[in-house]
């Protein structure tokens, strides 16, 4: 408080003298972000024109901010008349609330435990974990473990092996440990278990650090798409949206140079067409909107805990 | 007296085993809160490593690692003739190191600047749009740097061809030559927003009577960024440094990997893409397998120095 006090004063005191200097500077500063913004939201904003405006009108360009000539057909065709992509909508929903409930449940449990300084096996357990967040075994024996573990075509390829993250485990751990042990003294004089202590005491307290980590671990399971590729690539029942948008991204991708989407869309006919280009920008736009509702809300929590973990070193 | 230290000695280690007993008896409860979940990374994180056993093997997943016949290190010599291999780590270290650099410098222009805005709202709005690429999937982000950077349609072709700068659109992504700075610029866009959060937390903890005897001492903004802000925040710019050095062979798989086509491939070659392209792909796995270590050990090479030099720097290292 005394700090922003002094702040504010400073400021004060530098608007009083207001210079030649701080005015460029001041200038400088305004436009450099305001143009971070624009080039920020504008490919988002471009994205959606797009995804509105009629396919075979796109291919022509010369699309900004609006559509030129809206249509919903785009839409219509993914949630409508695909079963494959309404397929991996449903995959890529059920990956996120599972692995956000079981990733979040076993991030608690763990941070918990490692939280308290009297457990016994705190310094064997902390480094095993640690390590892991600097040193991986590989692509290719992690993919024959999965193989030999027969997780290989299942939907738990996508939940059970990034189920304990050691990056969230340590980011919960040091909230946890900041909870003064006053909270949970009266209760272990009673009595109570560890597991009640954990979920009716340090579980309410830690909301902030809950949500966020909560935010991380869906927003990891929405995105995550490789793990599909190498794993169930062969199984369009398991596929996930991130997927199905990446197969046309290298689709596309793969003729880079020529102009792919206008040749493909020739061949259509013209009436009621759809072009790679038209469902990708959808596509896009149906996969970024969840995250675009969701973040805003949480960010001064993911702020506090990053800053906390920065001050931590 | 011999046989009386003997037994003390005795006593003592049956005590203190006793004593652990005890401890995990009654710490059963938080045990059983994290052992499960301690197997999962035992099976997840560490049973990969005994996989390296295939870099030493010529290896048929038939046969699995039992079966397989030894090699030696016929597989790392090979590495070191495939003219692929050398370009592939030329590659992750001249993406790695551009990548580096840009995000740092941005990140920390970013920051100076927000820590300069006054108005609370202009700060906030600012924040908030420019964290939002670093949720997006890399599938999406690449998605949209690929409208961008399109040949035909393109917003960044159409402006560098109105202001004069190139006479014809530039396929960016079609030649090799272009592939590190699209990778470098599209890192930015993406990041720097979460990356300067890092910064503008150090600069918060700064002793405002410093800006106050700055200014008493007649140093206008532009020196007091330089001679306070800047200074005052070394200890995390030389943190982060080490940090993201330490992550030198690491390139990030998914965004050059989706970048990455057959026209661009003479610079989109990394380690990670080689392993998965080459290896994975056409069945090469202990050749792969053997690729990775090489990766792996250079990291945590790497690492460890890092490591060493900020513990000499500060007297706390990273772990």
């Amino acid at each position: 408080m005394e700090k922003k006090r002094s702040h504010d004063m400073l400021s004060k005191i530098g608007y009083r003298r207001m210079t030649a200097e701080d005015l460029f500077l001041d200038l400088f500063i305004y436009i450099s972000l305001l143009s971070l913004c624009v080039i920020t939201l504008y490919p988002f904003i471009n994205t959606i024109a797009y995804s509105f405006n009629d396919a075979i009108d796109s291919v022509s360009g010369g699309i900004y901010l609006w559509p030129r000539e809206f249509t919903l057909r785009n839409y219509e065709k993914i949630l409508v008349g695909n079963k494959a992509i309404s397929q991996a909508l449903f995959i890529s929903i059920s990956r996120t609330i599972t692995g956000g409930v079981l990733g979040v449940f076993a991030t608690l449990c763990v941070a918990y435990v490692l939280s308290r300084r009297d457990f016994v096996f705190r310094k064997v357990f902390t480094p095993f974990l640690v390590f892991t967040m600097y040193f991986s075994g590989g692509l290719i024996p992690t993919f024959i473990l999965m193989r030999d573990l027969h997780l290989i075509n299942t939907f738990w390829v996508y939940i059970l092996p990034t189920m304990v993250g050691a990056y969230n485990i340590m980011f919960m751990r040091s909230y946890i440990e900041g909870i003064p042990d006053s909270f949970t003294e009266a209760a272990k004089i009673d009595g109570a278990s560890e597991y009640r202590i954990l979920f009716t005491i340090i579980f309410p307290l830690s909301l902030p650090v809950v949500a966020t980590i909560t935010l991380f671990v869906a927003v990891h399971q929405w995105n995550a798409w490789f793990d599909t590729m190498i794993y169930n690539g062969m199984n369009p029942k398991l596929s996930t949206l991130q997927y199905e948008l990446q197969k046309l991204l290298t689709s596309a991708l793969s003729i880079a140079a020529t102009d792919t989407d206008a040749t493909l869309a020739s061949g259509d006919s013209q009436k009621a067409a759809v072009t790679p280009m038209s469902i990708r920008t959808a596509m896009t736009v149906i996969s970024v909107t969840p995250i675009l509702f969701v973040y805003p809300f949480l960010q001064k929590y993911f702020i506090k805990g990053l800053t906390l973990g920065g001050v931590k070193g | 007296m011999a046989v009386l230290n003997e037994k003390m000695i005795e006593n003592t280690s049956l005590n203190r085993k006793d004593i652990l007993w005890m401890k995990i008896i009654k710490q059963r409860q938080l045990l059983v809160l994290c052992v499960p979940f301690m197997i999962f990374v035992l099976i997840f994180n560490y049973f990969p490593i005994w996989g390296w056993i295939m870099a030493f093997q010529k290896f048929v997943p038939g046969k699995g690692i039992f079966g397989s016949e030894f090699v030696g290190l016929a597989n790392f010599k090979e590495a070191f003739t495939d003219a692929n291999f050398i370009n592939a780590i030329r590659n992750t270290l001249l993406t790695s190191v551009l990548k580096i650099s840009t995000s740092f410098v941005s990140a920390i222009l970013l920051a100076l600047m927000l820590n300069e805005v006054r108005a609370r709202l202009f700060k906030r709005i600012v924040q908030t749009i420019s964290y939002l690429p670093y949720f997006i999937s890399w599938v999406v982000a690449v998605s949209i740097v690929y409208m961008a950077l399109s040949p035909s349609s393109g917003i960044v072709n159409e402006m560098l061809v109105a202001m004069g700068i190139i006479k014809s659109p530039i396929a960016f992504l079609g030649e090799g030559k272009y592939f590190y700075g699209v990778v470098a610029f599209s890192n930015v866009w993406k990041n720097v927003g979460w990356n300067a959060i890092i910064y503008l937390a150090a600069m918060t903890g700064i002793d405002p009577e410093i800006y106050e005897s700055a200014i008493m001492d007649g140093a206008g903004r532009i020196r007091r960024i330089l001679s306070v802000t800047l200074p005052s925040i070394m200890p995390t710019i030389k943190l982060m440094l080490i940090l993201n050095l330490g992550n030198l062979m690491n390139v990030g798989f998914e965004q050059v990997y989706l970048l990455s086509n057959p026209s661009n491939i003479d610079a989109s070659r990394t380690i990670d893409v080689y392993i998965y392209t080459y290896a994975l792909r056409s069945g090469r796995l202990s050749y792969g397998t053997a690729i990775g270590i090489f990766n792996s050990t250079v990291a945590i090479t790497l690492i460890n120095i890092c490591n060493y030099i900020s513990k000499k720097i500060d007297g706390y290292g990273i772990f």
